[in-house]
């Protein structure tokens, strides 16, 4: 019961500090930015792992964090196979694949007018469909192997990238069109030099929102079948066998790689439309 | 003479010319489903068509499996017409898939011995009762996140602390494969003695939260420093604001949201119906892939689109009239 107490008095501190930070002077600093969430990612942290074993809360419901990290450090290696196996091999291949795709459709969408009034439509129709649902299919075309899982990486992050490019390709204005067209360029130059530029920062919303489908999609297609590692597979085996630690630890690694993923799409951007608004901030 | 008529209704050119393409689209997708199911079925196709006694090239299965599905439609050209009926298809045709949707609603429920008809209440071999347990967790988990949405998106905006400390969590949260934790919520939330509903609500609600959150802090900013001058010129208080200024001028940006999160929500029920099978649009196609129901899955995926483009649009629609009676444009 003590440490029930204890974590109370845990929150109450970790909150009093963020209060004196964020309403200080130092609530408008980077440092001060950084420190308010990481205190409480930390309180919150604390305070799991002193529930649970306040309350003796059973292993097989919640596991406390501890725990979780001895789990994370004692399997790293057969982690690491299931994040190749699940990640590089099937998220990542479907991903680089699905928006390669849809960007060369976006570019013919944009060339031929009846294409967009086609697929248009369509695309955004089929952005808001639930695509995890072909998992079962494509598993049974594909095979238990990481192509499934690609294939419907492919289909699910095609539709809201190509959206999202057709967007970017038709955001400059009549003026800047008009520009090109007193310099006698050809519709590849206007593209290359205005209208690919102009589309990036719609290019990279779409490329970070693909970030998160394609680990969606690789994890949930293994709960339909795949060889004995990946982490789909490690989530949904290890909780046939209560092993809660196990499962969490798989979560932690699909949290951190999508994290990973995100960052890096984040930082191209950063770099590659550094003139962008929202990025001079 | 197509000109002569776009030329003529030169007023209203876009209504006319907008339905064409998409059904060039629709009609150009169905055409290639079909010409697809031709090499996806052929292998069984040919098996089936020995057993039956018919001649096919070449005459034994070790020699066909070695050879791709196309040198095999060539060289069995009066065998096509068969794969877009053969009982256990890889890739089922369309008029399958349509065929078994309506004999999985309509006629599970008329003429089925436990449907609508004969029994007083819905089959649950039909897809109407499948569909409708779907979207009974879609709505309560949809609920629940939107209005927890919507509540921590006030808070966010009121209080600089939970700023700091909760949206970056908020927005990393984002990058995370959340559908990963479905399995163990179930399993755990199964385990505590919560079951049925509840568990696929809570992930649906968990989906259909973050995007509310977002969305509505954007909109709960949305108004500009003029605006919420004025207000403090009324010596306005922080209710007041809330009520008068930041909740009706963030409604464009909570339907935004609530459309995306809608579409989750129902993701987050069908994810959430894989682990257990009691019933559900995921179990119809968990069990389908299970017993190679091909068809089956189809028909369970044809029927959970167009839940999504039902509730999408429904919510589209109540944007444009509440926008409407509000006097924004959309």
């Amino acid at each position: 019961m003590s440490l029930v107490v204890f974590a109370l008095i845990l929150w109450a501190v970790g909150w009093a500090i963020n209060l004196r930070i964020a309403n200080g002077p130092g609530g408008t600093t980077r440092a001060g930015a950084l420190a308010v969430p990481l205190i409480f990612g930390g309180t919150l942290l604390g305070m799991w792992e002193l529930m649970v074993r306040g309350f003796d809360v059973p292993r097989v419901i919640l596991p406390p964090p501890s725990m979780i990290g001895q789990t994370f450090a004692a399997n790293a290696p057969l982690l690491w196979g299931d994040f190749v196996q699940t990640i590089l091999k099937g998220a990542l291949s479907g991903y680089l694949m699905g928006c390669a795709a849809a960007f060369l459709v976006a570019l013919l969408v944009d060339r031929y007018d009846y294409l967009r009034r086609g697929l248009l439509p369509l695309g955004n129709f089929m952005a808001a469909l639930p695509i995890v649902g072909t998992a079962p299919i494509l598993v049974m075309w594909f095979g238990f192997g990481w192509q499934s899982k690609a294939a419907v990486v492919v289909l699910m992050v095609f539709f809201p990238m190509l959206v999202n490019t057709v967007a970017g390709l038709t955001d400059t204005t009549a003026m800047q069109r008009d520009l090109m067209r007193t310099y006698a360029s050809s519709w590849g130059q206007t593209l290359i030099k205005l209208r690919l530029p102009a589309a990036l920062p719609f290019i990279f919303n779409g490329l970070k929102v693909c970030t998160t489908l394609a680990l969606i999609g690789a994890i949930v297609a293994e709960f339909f079948g795949s060889p004995t590692l990946g982490l789909g597979f490690r989530i949904s085996t290890s909780i046939g066998q209560l092993d809660l630690g196990m499962v969490w630890a798989a979560i932690l690694v699909a949290a951190l790689a999508g994290t990973l993923f995100y960052g890096i799409i984040a930082a191209l951007e950063k770099r590659l439309t550094f003139w962008h608004a929202s990025q001079r901030g | 003479m197509t000109e002569a008529v776009a030329e003529g209704t030169a007023a209203r050119p876009r209504r006319r010319l907008r339905i064409p393409p998409v059904l060039t689209m629709i009609l150009a997708l169905i055409a290639i489903w079909y010409v697809a199911a031709v090499p996806m079925n052929i292998k069984e196709v040919l098996t089936q068509a020995e057993r039956d006694g018919a001649v096919v090239s070449p005459d034994n299965a070790v020699d066909r499996r070695d050879m791709s599905n196309w040198a095999l439609v060539l060289r069995n050209p009066e065998h096509i017409g068969a794969s877009w009926a053969t009982a256990r298809p890889r890739l089922p045709a369309p008029h399958v898939v349509v065929e078994e949707l309506y004999e999985s609603t309509i006629g599970e429920e008329v003429n089925g011995r436990r449907g609508l008809v004969r029994s007083g209440s819905l089959s649950n071999r039909s897809l109407v009762y499948h569909g409708l347990v779907t979207l009974n967790a879609t709505f309560v988990g949809f609920l629940i996140g939107a209005v927890l949405g919507v509540a921590l998106a006030i808070g966010i905006v009121h209080s600089r602390v939970m700023d700091m400390s909760v949206m970056p969590w908020a927005i990393v949260s984002q990058t995370i494969p959340i559908v990963a934790l479905a399995p163990m919520i179930i399993v755990v939330l199964y385990s505590i003695g919560v079951q049925g509903l509840l568990p696929k609500a809570v992930i649906s609600a968990y989906l259909s939260f973050f995007p509310v959150v977002v969305g509505m802090v954007k909109g709960l900013r949305a108004p500009d420093a003029m605006q919420l001058d004025l207000m403090r010129t009324y010596n306005a208080d922080a209710r007041t604001v809330l009520q008068k200024l930041r909740l009706p001028s963030s409604v464009p940006y909570l339907f935004a949201s609530l459309k995306i999160a809608i579409a989750a929500s129902l993701v987050g029920a069908i994810v959430g119906e894989l682990p257990v099978q009691r019933g559900g649009l995921g179990a119809r196609m968990l069990a389908g892939s299970y017993y190679g129901q091909t068809a089956q899955i189809w028909a369970a995926l044809l029927t959970a689109a167009a839940l999504a483009a039902i509730l999408v649009g429904l919510l589209g629609w109540l944007e444009r009239k509440t926008l409407a009676r509000m006097g924004m444009q959309t």
